[in-house]
């Protein structure tokens, strides 16, 4: 299937301390890193290292441990910010990607979405990009549309167009990649050309970040939202945006921080991005996550990608071989990521995953917070396995067995 | 090949669950999921001098929760619906007779909570 050789990645392994694990007498098989990823060692001490020499309040303490805390804290910031190419004071540190969105919902959607107004998202997204904008439209009186998925489990320009040429799209909000059907979406293109028909732009980047390069000046998206636990980091979100937005919004949360100066009846604002960050920040969970980026820039994008697709095309090629497999998702691994649905006729995904996991291999199970895509599959939940840098086609092979191993168990 | 948890009546169940489809007309009903997976389960009933004089179970779901209604079903039929509003998840878990782990309890535990739910109108997870 001419793939890439995955040369670069093979001794990552020894960097995930919980890859010496074994569980039933077996060596461990993380499937699902689209849910969560593991952690390297790079990361866990970061954080160690951080509290047990440098731990202080950040932008406060004048004595030297507030100003080691506030220097790495920053300079995660910087170094997250340079990773995907954009300002870093425009690089806010948030809880996750479902924060981030609300995020944008609440501070800049409640003041620019009105009745009449339209919010674009698709069949494809993830609650995180459904629900934040369901009840901003609640509560604004604005139409949420979706855009369909096709057959292939992709989006349509063509479709995109039309729902634009209506005029009536205020803002458009999109995920990268999908975390069920694992599809890249063209987002740079969409971004182009829903900013053309005056719309707002957000993309979800949480599937994305974590195992390809984003350049976020190509995609120019008004607004970027990733959560860094799926990128080998620690629970920690970022959100990117354009500053001219970002400084007219109003904030999101109010509180310490966040203030330029407090009267008894108003308040004045920070500067960016601390505007944003309102409350004593997961300070480090931030510092976790700049660890993360350097160890995945060490590796370099480019490789994490090719590691990627390596993996899906070869879970594409042998998954078939499974009696009653069904795969969903585009079938061209150039235009997915790394993560491959799947059902297995005769048997619940729950049943598949408890099953896989009696020999050590860890898959995902449910719905994937997705349920209307589920719906539009005719499914209420798949089961799922989903690579990164730590995986090998070997653990494919893994998979393979635990599932005919199923088969079996089920009389199938 | 033995499982300690797909023992051979739950898979049988699971393929060929009982008192399985709709009732028409039917006196009480109910329809729910399990938040973690989307599986949803209904039930109809008809009932008969307080008692449940029939019941059939729809809906998809894992082997446990298809295997839970349907092993029930067969006990629930004939029962007072007085007695049917007080059950509680033992009573389930006991019919099942596998160990549940804390991961598959909803599963075990979803076919209970519809009948409470056309019971009683509680919504909330048989403990």
């Amino acid at each position: 299937m001419g793939a890439v050789a995955a040369r670069p990645l093979v001794d990552v392994r020894a960097d995930f301390p919980v890859l010496e694990r074994e569980i039933n007498g077996r060596s461990l098989v993380y499937l699902d890193s689209a849910a969560t990823a593991q952690k390297p060692r790079q990361v866990i001490e970061a954080m160690e290292r951080f509290y047990s020499h440098s731990y202080g309040t950040v932008h406060r303490g004048v004595y030297e441990l507030g100003r080691e805390a506030t220097e790495l804290f920053e300079g995660a910031r910087e170094r997250i910010a340079a990773f995907v190419g954009w300002d870093t004071d425009c690089s806010i540190f948030l809880r996750n990607a479902t924060e981030a969105i609300n995020l944008v919902a609440y501070a800049w959607g409640r003041d620019h979405v009105r009745a009449g107004d339209e919010v674009l998202i698709t069949e494809m997204e993830h609650h995180s990009n459904i629900v934040p904008w369901q009840l901003l439209c609640e509560e604004t009186g604005a139409t949420l549309r979706y855009l369909s998925v096709t057959d292939s489990g992709e989006l349509s320009l063509d479709e995109l167009d039309a729902v634009l040429a209506d005029g009536r799209v205020r803002l458009m909000s999109v995920a990268h990649v999908s975390n069920v059907l694992g599809t890249i979406n063209p987002v740079e293109e969409m971004v182009r050309r829903a900013r053309e028909a005056g719309a707002v732009t957000v993309v979800d980047g949480a599937q994305a970040v974590p195992q390809m390069p984003v350049d976020l000046r190509a995609i120019d998206s008004d607004f970027y939202a990733w959560t860094g636990h799926k990128a080998l980091g620690p629970t920690a979100g970022m959100l990117h945006g354009r500053r001219e937005l970002l400084k007219e919004m109003r904030p999101f949360l109010g509180g310490g921080h966040m203030i330029s100066r407090v009267e008894r009846e108003r308040s004045t604002w920070n500067e960016l991005p601390w505007k944003f960050e309102a409350g004593t920040s997961a300070v480090a969970e931030a510092i976790g996550l700049g660890a993360a980026i350097d160890y995945l820039a060490s590796l370099g994008m480019e490789n994490v990608r090719a590691h990627e697709r390596d993996l899906t095309a070869h879970a594409l090629e042998r998954l078939p071989e499974v009696e009653g497999i069904i795969l969903y998702g585009p079938p061209d691994p150039d235009r997915r990521g790394g993560v491959v649905a799947f059902a297995v006729d005769g048997m619940h995904p729950h049943d598949i995953a408890e099953l896989c996991d009696r020999q050590a291999v860890c898959v995902r199970a449910g719905h994937h917070c997705a349920q209307p895509l589920m719906r539009l599959l005719g499914v209420g939940a798949t089961a799922r396995a989903s690579f990164h840098v730590y995986n090998s086609r070997e653990d494919t092979e893994r998979l393979i067995a635990a599932l005919r191993g199923a088969r079996e168990v089920f009389g199938l | 090949m033995t499982d300690a948890l797909y023992r051979d009546y739950i898979l049988d169940h699971y393929k060929n669950p009982r008192n399985f489809g709709t009732l028409e007309p039917h006196d009480l009903d109910w329809l729910d999921h399990n938040p973690l997976c989307g599986d949803e389960l209904g039930v109809h009933i008809v009932v008969k001098d307080d008692r449940v004089a029939d019941l059939r179970f729809h809906g998809q779901g894992c082997a446990i929760s298809q295997a839970a209604a349907s092993i029930s079903s067969e006990e629930l039929i004939g029962m007072a619906v007085e007695e049917v509003q007080r059950l509680g998840a033992d009573w389930v878990i006991e019919q099942l007779g596998i160990e549940i782990s804390p991961t598959r309890r909803k599963c075990a535990l979803l076919s209970l909570k519809v009948m409470r739910g056309a019971t009683t109108g509680d919504a909330s997870w048989p403990e």
